[in-house]
Parts: C-alpha cells; sequence; structure tokens
C-alpha cells in the first residue's frame, strides 16, 4: 500500500547553521513497505523527523514544505513526486496535531463534507457518506454543533471522520492523542482500532505516549538519529527502543522475554513478581510535603464563565515542598484552577491567598514573586529573538541581578545555544527555557499547565528530576495534567477535578492507584499492590534480591 | 378546509438567499421613502417577521442594528441643529449662539436658529437610514451571512472560502490575543499601555500565521483545488462576465438606492448585471467538479417569501416615479404626513412572509413543547 524506497529528506541550510548553503538531513534510506490493513506506529525521540516522515506519505513533503526528497514514495501505485497532496486526497487522509487549526468551515456536518465537496463526490452519496461517517465516529448528537465548542476528543474524532468520510484507504495521524485525557484518548485509538479491523484501513499514527498505542499497533518504525528502521515486529521493536512506556520499562527491567505489550500480557506475567513484593514489607511513601503554612490556598472558590461553571466550591491548600497533580477530563476546569490561582480569574465567589497575598487585582509584578505559571503553550511567555535576550529580559522584568535566568538555565539544560531563536528550540528545551524564565525569581509555588505536551520520555525525566529538585528546596508545585504516568513519577498529592468539583484529593498512590482510568500502567499490572512507578519496583525488587 | 388546501409548510430553514432577496425588498422600499409612519410601519413588520422565524441559537444582530439606526437618527438631528440643513423653516424652536463665518462658506453656517422643519427632516432622513439598517438586520438574524456564503458562484467558490476562514480567524485572533496578554501578565507585566501592546503584536501575528500555514496543509491535503478542469480561455471569460456582472449589480443597487440618479443606472444595469453575473455562473460550473453538501430547496415558499419583499418595493419604485401623495411627505409648513393606503397594504404584503414561510424546526419544536 505504501511503499518508501530509499527515500530521504533534507533542507537546505538555514541562517542558523554555520555556512550557507549547506543542508540538514532529516532522515534518509528509508526502505519499507506498510501492506494493506496494518497500523504502524512511527516511534523516535522529539524532533527525530516523525512528522516529516508521515508528511512524505501525502506528498506533503516536499510539495507543501519544500526541502529536498530523494528516493522515492510510491501510495498505492501513485508516485508522490509527481502526485501533489491534493492529488492525493481520496487515498490518504491527514489528520494533523492540532485539529482545531485544520478545521476550514465552522460546524461539525460541514467540516465532513467538506473534502468530499472538494474532490466533487455526488450529492446523495455525499449526503449518505456524511450520515455513515457521524454514526462510525459517534457524532450524530453533535452533527450541528459549532466544532470550537466540542471538547477536545470529538474534536480529534470530527478530525478523523472529516478526513475519513471521503473514503481514503490510508489515514496518517501526528500525535492525535497528546491534547487528550487518557478517556478521550482511548475513545480515539478505539475508533481507530475498529477502522483498521472492520474497514481494513491502513493506519500510520505518530505518537510520543506509547503507553496508550502500542499494544494497538501491527508494526512499528523507529526513527533515530536520522536512520529509520524497516518495519519491525512491536515486541521486537521496543527491545532496543530509545524510548519506550512504563510497561516496556517493567518489562525491561524484569528482563522478560518476549516483551509484554499489553496490559492483559503484562499481568499475566507478574504473577510471579507480585507475590514476591507482597511479601515485602510496605515501601516508605513519596516524602509528602513538609507540612505547616499553606504558600498558596484557595477557599470555597467558584468561577462561572457566562452559563457555564468551571469551579464549584473548590477549596486547596498547598505547602511547600508538595507537588500537587490536578488531573480530570478535559474541561474539568484544570486550567482555570491554575489559572485562578495567579489572579488571571476573577472569582465569582470564594478567596485565593498566595500566602498573605489576595491575586485578584494586585499587580502582576507582586504575583510573579510568589507564583509563577508556565502556560500550555510554553511560547506565550517568550518574546525575544534569542535565548540570550529572552534571559535578560527576565532579568530586568524581575528585576534579578543579570544573568540570574540564564544559570538558571544552565542548571535545568545545560549546553543551550544561546543565539538560537525561542522558536526554533524542541518541544523539551522551550518548555525547560519558559521554566527557567518563570523560577528565575523564585516564586514560593510554580505551576505549570499540560508540562509534558510534545515531550519524549527523556525529556519527560528530565522534567520530572526537575520538579523534584524543586520541591526538595521547598517550592510548591502544581501541576495540571492528563498524564497519568508525570503525575505517578513526580506527584506527592493528586487532586482529581470533573464539572468543576473536587472529586478526589489525596497521596499520589491512594488516587491513581485507585481510579481505572487514571491508574498508571505498573499499578494496573500489580494491582492491588500500590506500586506507581518502575522506579518504585525494580527498587523493591533490587532489595529483596 | 383552508389549512387542507393551503397546508403550512414542514419545518425547515428558508433559503437564505429568499430572504435575503426580501429584506432588500424592504429596504429597497425604504430607501424611497421619508414618510415616517411608512418608515416605522417597514421596521414593524421586519421586527415581526425576526421574531417570528429567527431560529433558537442564532444570533439577532436586528437589536444592534436598530441602536445604530438610532445613533443615525441623533447624529443627524445633532448635526442639522448645529450646522444648520438644506431646509429653511418658518418656526424657530430656539436660536443658538452663531459663529460668524466668512462669506465663501455659503450655505453651511455654525450655530444660529433651529427650526421645527428642519429637525423634522433631519429625523425624517435618519428614519430612513434606521430602516434601511433594521431591514440588514433582519436579513442577518433570519440567515446568517455565512449561511448565504455557501451559495456564492462557483467561479468565485475562492472567495467564498477565502471569507469564511477570515470569519473562523477573526475570532481565533481575538483569543489569541487575550490569551498572550494573560501570559504578559505571567511575565509580571500589566499588558496595558502602547508599549505592551507593541509586545502582544508579535505572539499573536506569529501564531495566526502558524495557524494559517496549518489550515493551508490541511486544506491541501483534503483536495482542496484539486480538478480544476477549467480551461484557461473559459476561466477567463467566466472571470470577466463575473467582474461584469458584479459591477453591474453594484451599480444597478446604487442606482435604486439613490432615488436622484438617472433611471437608467437603476433597474436596466441591474438586470444587466445579473444577466452577466449568471453567464459567469453558467461558463465557471460547467467544468466546476466540485459538488455541495445538503443545499436548501428553492420551492414555493421561497417563491412567496423574495415576492413579498419585492412587493413594497415595487410599489414605492411605482408611487415614487408618478409622485403619488404621501411618499416624500412635504416638509415647510410642517404638518401631520398622510397615509397612502395602496403603500401600506403594500408594506403589509411583506409581512406575510412571517406566515408563508416554514418556521425553522428548533423553534417549531420549542413552540410544541410550550404548547
Amino acid at each position: 500500500m505504501i511503499e518508501f524506497d530509499a527515500v530521504g529528506v533534507s533542507y537546505v541550510g538555514d541562517d542558523a547553521s554555520a555556512e550557507a548553503g549547506s543542508s540538514t538531513t532529516v532522515f534518509s534510506d528509508a526502505t519499507f513497505r506498510i501492506p494493506e490493513g496494518e497500523l504502524v506506529l512511527v516511534v523516535g525521540p522529539t524532533g527525530s523527523g516523525k512528522s516529516t516522515l508521515l508528511r512524505c506519505i501525502n506528498g506533503l513533503v516536499p510539495h507543501f514544505s519544500g526541502g529536498t526528497l530523494h528516493g522515492v514514495v510510491t501510495v498505492a501505485g501513485r508516485d508522490t513526486r509527481t502526485h501533489r497532496p491534493r492529488d492525493l486526497a481520496d487515498l490518504v487522509g491527514f489528520v494533523v496535531q492540532d485539529p482545531m487549526s485544520s478545521f476550514v468551515t465552522d460546524t461539525v456536518e460541514e467540516e465532513i463534507a467538506y473534502g468530499m465537496e472538494a474532490l466533487g463526490v455526488d450529492a446523495t452519496a455525499m449526503r449518505r457518506r456524511v450520515e455513515e461517517t457521524l454514526d462510525l465516529l459517534g457524532l450524530a448528537d453533535v452533527r450541528g454543533r459549532p466544532l470550537r465548542d466540542l471538547s477536545g476528543g470529538q474534536q480529534q474524532r470530527v478530525a478523523i471522520g472529516a478526513v475519513l468520510a471521503a473514503g481514503p484507504r490510508i489515514l496518517v495521524l501526528d500525535e492525535p492523542t497528546s491534547a487528550l485525557d487518557p478517556v478521550a484518548a482511548e475513545d480515539v485509538l478505539a475508533t481507530l482500532n475498529r477502522l483498521v479491523h472492520d474497514l481494513g484501513v491502513t493506519v500510520v499514527v505518530a505518537e510520543h505516549r506509547l503507553e496508550r498505542v502500542i499494544h494497538h499497533a501491527d508494526h512499528v518504525i523507529l526513527i533515530r538519529d536520522g536512520e529509520v528502521s524497516g518495519l519491525l515486529d512491536p515486541a521486537e521493536a521496543m527491545v532496543s527502543s530509545p524510548i519506550y512506556p512504563p510497561i516496556i520499562g517493567l518489562g525491561r527491567a524484569l528482563r522478560w522475554s518476549p516483551l509484554p505489550l499489553s496490559i492483559r500480557d503484562a499481568r499475566r506475567r507478574a504473577g510471579e513478581v507480585r507475590d514476591t513484593l507482597a511479601a515485602l514489607p510496605p515501601s516508605p511513601a513519596l516524602a509528602a510535603g513538609t507540612g505547616g503554612d499553606a504558600v498558596a490556598a484557595v477557599e470555597g472558590l467558584s468561577v462561572r464563565r457566562g452559563s457555564t461553571v468551571a469551579l464549584r466550591s473548590v477549596s486547596l491548600a498547598v505547602c511547600r515542598g508538595e507537588v500537587v497533580a490536578v488531573m480530570g477530563r478535559n474541561g474539568a476546569g484544570k486550567s482555570t484552577l491554575l489559572s485562578g490561582l495567579v489572579g488571571q480569574v476573577r472569582p465569582t465567589r470564594g478567596t485565593v491567598r498566595l500566602g498573605t497575598l489576595d491575586p485578584v487585582g494586585a499587580e502582576p509584578a507582586d504575583i510573579v514573586r510568589r507564583a509563577g505559571m508556565v502556560p500550555q503553550d510554553p511560547s506565550l511567555i517568550l518574546y525575544a529573538e534569542s535565548v540570550a535576550d529572552e534571559c535578560a529580559a527576565a532579568d530586568r522584568d524581575f528585576g534579578l541581578r543579570a544573568g540570574t535566568t540564564a544559570s538558571v538555565l544552565a542548571h535545568i539544560v545545560p549546553g543551550l545555544d544561546p543565539a538560537q531563536h525561542p522558536r526554533d528550540l524542541s518541544e523539551g528545551q522551550r518548555v525547560s527555557l519558559a521554566l527557567a524564565v518563570i523560577l528565575a525569581s523564585e516564586p514560593a509555588v510554580v505551576l505549570l499547565d499540560e508540562p509534558t505536551r510534545g515531550l519524549d520520555y527523556a525529556a519527560k525525566r528530565r522534567l520530572v528530576e526537575l520538579l523534584r529538585s524543586l520541591a526538595s528546596r521547598g517550592h510548591a508545585v502544581v501541576l495540571a495534567t492528563h498524564d497519568v504516568e508525570l503525575a505517578a513519577e513526580v506527584a506527592t498529592r493528586v487532586v482529581v477535578l470533573a464539572e468543576g468539583e473536587v472529586v478526589a484529593d489525596g497521596g499520589a498512590a491512594a488516587v491513581l492507584a485507585g481510579s481505572p482510568a487514571f491508574a498508571p500502567q505498573v499499578s494496573k499490572i500489580l494491582h492491588p499492590l500500590h506500586f506507581l512507578t518502575v522506579d518504585q519496583v525494580v527498587a523493591a525488587t533490587g532489595a529483596a534480591s | 378546509m383552508t389549512a387542507r388546501r393551503f397546508p403550512t409548510p414542514l419545518p425547515r430553514l428558508l433559503h437564505p438567499a429568499a430572504w435575503w432577496v426580501w429584506a432588500v425588498g424592504l429596504a429597497v422600499a425604504a430607501s424611497r421613502t421619508t414618510n415616517p409612519l411608512l418608515l416605522a410601519l417597514i421596521v414593524a413588520v421586519a421586527a415581526w417577521v425576526v421574531v417570528e422565524r429567527r431560529e433558537i441559537g442564532a444570533t439577532n444582530p436586528l437589536v444592534p442594528f436598530l441602536l445604530i439606526g438610532l445613533f443615525a437618527i441623533g447624529l443627524r438631528v445633532v448635526m442639522v441643529a448645529l450646522l444648520g440643513g438644506g431646509v429653511t423653516g418658518r418656526v424657530v424652536l430656539f436660536r443658538l449662539p452663531e459663529v460668524p463665518l466668512p462669506a465663501w462658506t455659503s450655505g453651511v453656517r455654525l450655530g444660529g436658529a433651529v427650526t421645527l422643519e428642519g429637525l423634522l427632516a433631519a429625523v425624517y432622513e435618519g428614519m430612513r437610514l434606521a430602516a434601511i439598517l433594521a431591514c440588514l438586520g433582519a436579513a442577518n438574524a433570519l440567515a446568517s451571512p455565512r449561511r448565504l456564503l455557501r451559495y456564492v458562484p462557483a467561479t468565485l467558490y475562492e472567495v467564498g472560502t477565502a471569507v469564511v476562514v477570515a470569519l473562523t480567524f477573526a475570532p481565533q485572533m481575538v483569543e489569541d490575543a487575550a490569551r498572550v496578554r494573560a501570559a504578559r501578565r505571567l511575565r509580571g507585566h500589566s499588558g496595558r499601555g502602547m508599549r505592551e501592546l507593541g509586545r502582544l503584536a508579535v505572539p499573536v501575528l506569529v501564531g495566526s500565521l502558524e495557524r494559517s500555514l496549518s489550515l493551508a496543509a490541511s486544506m491541501e491535503s483534503r483536495g482542496y483545488g484539486r480538478v480544476v478542469r477549467r480551461t484557461a480561455t473559459s476561466t477567463r471569460l467566466s472571470g470577466m462576465l463575473t467582474v461584469a456582472g458584479l459591477l453591474g449589480v453594484v451599480v444597478g443597487l446604487y442606482g435604486l438606492l439613490d432615488a436622484t440618479s438617472p433611471v437608467l443606472l437603476g433597474v436596466p444595469m441591474l438586470v444587466a448585471g445579473v444577466l452577466s453575473a449568471a453567464g459567469a455562473l453558467a461558463v465557471g460550473a460547467r467544468r466546476d467538479p466540485r459538488t455541495r453538501y445538503r443545499r436548501d430547496p428553492w420551492g414555493a415558499p421561497e417563491w412567496l417569501v423574495s415576492l413579498t419583499g419585492l412587493v413594497p418595493a415595487a410599489a414605492m419604485s411605482l408611487g415614487t416615479a408618478f409622485s403619488w401623495p404621501g411618499i416624500v411627505p412635504q416638509q415647510v409648513p410642517a404638518a401631520l404626513p398622510p397615509v397612502p393606503l395602496g403603500i401600506v397594504a403594500s408594506i403589509a404584503v411583506a409581512a406575510l412572509a412571517g406566515v408563508l414561510s416554514p418556521v425553522p424546526p428548533l423553534l417549531a419544536r420549542s413552540r410544541e413543547a410550550v404548547a
């Protein structure tokens, strides 16, 4: 169905590179053949060229993005060198990472029909296919709704439906679940699985959160340092993959072979381990906060936005040394709670305190000394032309000694090129830069909104270490996240929001392990034991042997 | 009996073009008269039909349009009081202190006597503008321009798409700006003042640029502009016809709405423009392989609604041509304007649209629930 023959992509050197005219190779010599009806997962670290590889399939590279394509990509017999993306539209459906940015029209029904209109499908067939697509993706009850009002999961399903309705045999998805909560992500992946199994559609997916997709995959393509593997068996690929989900981490640590990919397989293998671990004395829980006075607190906080209640009498106090993960589905009020803590939303009822300061109506300059927030899109707080300028600007903004921010940054990510433009940094580096800017003034509370969006496991691990060291130095950390594995690694306390209300608040182990949606993989495998991360298991078994 | 002979149409949305024809008809009628009673009647008809046939959840721009209309009346009155209008009346209400101006500014004065006739003329003129605005507001409320955009001729498809995208982008940019401003506060800045505004511009522009690129990629990979089988000649021909047609329509409408322009600029120009545009549509559409999803049908209710809107326009135009009394009431001396019954009847015909058109589906459902 899809054939890559010695394919490579390179861009002619940009102004950042030392000598003009030199070219940067994204990857080279990719040769593989994806048969029909396969679900293939593209795995690689951030910035390794996964998106570029996906964009080769429907010809966006090189027709749309420029650059040089070497070798031949053939899709169902059509050569992408001679066929533009629009000529492949009836064959390949391409779903981008942020569905909202890909919508052309403004209601669900029209968006689904749009592609067919462009392809000239006749009106009766189009009507029928729209209805079928609405049913297939479970969107019938929102068909007339404006796209902006939908939840993230619904938007992603509309984006899939919109390309699917045109009847492509191949579906290419770039990080379809990175912005979704675990339940919505499961929804989207179940849909994909159904398309593969019921309709025989060929699906190619790139995804960072391997724990969500690896067990659905038939084959895996690994990209590392510009090298592209052929089609690998998922279990074999995971033995050497540089990035891997916790389930694989556990399997590798316990030297299981072949590696189990699904929770079910892993549970079957883990019987023995569970017995050993159960016999051990209970391991000490992650150090909880030092207690004492709260550095940030909300009391009976309610926030109303138009007709919806974003938060309903939420009370929460965060102490020094605590790492609080705020979880809940998309739109549960996580971001509103964080914004409320830094005085960006006006409470309808209730009070907010940062130490003794009421952030509502306070000067922003006073707030940032007490609470610093890294927004969901870190580039929002980066304005300068280069990393060095950004650090200098932050020193000026917060009235710090020159060089403070730069030294904080050097501590977080050593060796960042100070001349680079913030937009040219990788996602992980950008988060780090934003963090450095926020941390420079040493606020007592650090808030992070979805910090792991687009981060691979290595970048995530660095972030976890950083957050832990912050907590140990007496900062309080509050993060809103969908990423259960991150919460399991770093949180001392988990708060679950639903419909703007606190439905659970307690130690990470107690809250996460008990929930079917929010339980991390290790906890699912070792249930009913309260282990959350591979490190905990390794520490326990290491002590045992 | 009558119910069976004239079955009320099933609940559905009327074709947006029908509503726009109806509203433009009313607006043309309003533009021809300065009789305040007739203008008030036109606004009442427009408002009543909106109340009767606006779909639930649709925006209601009628109210803001009416407010703008009121503002126009007020502005006009103030200007006339200050600067004097074309009407020199006899009944002086009061005198403002007058600023002497040099002789060459004849006709313009600052301050001075304010006459009843002058003020009334200003109110009438203002009301005319307000009534036209009310008609446009009604059209917007009954059928959003976005729905109308789906019916742009195939030759103008690209333009239509661009407008739709722009309509979606504008609110997103506002949202972006709010987000960037909030982020600015996270850096300890207030986000207010001119310098701050400059700081906001860059991230907002970069953000929308990135979104445009990603939208373009999405449209490209979904087959936008894929099989345009038009030849160069037919493209050129249809393009020329389109431009000529649009020009004709615009000039024709102007001629119709502006009663002082020569007759030739009115209906004949409009007809020529429409014909030329239709030609362009035919030439362009013949080779256009794109199809459209779920077009609204054009049935009997659409014809009826369009006709009821055109009746007052026709009556008023005839009235102007034959100088029927009451369409342009005399202004010196001030008198209660007469009520020409024929014209009133023709405007009442336009109100029939509120009965003849099908009820929008959601509105029908909620009415049933109430009943």
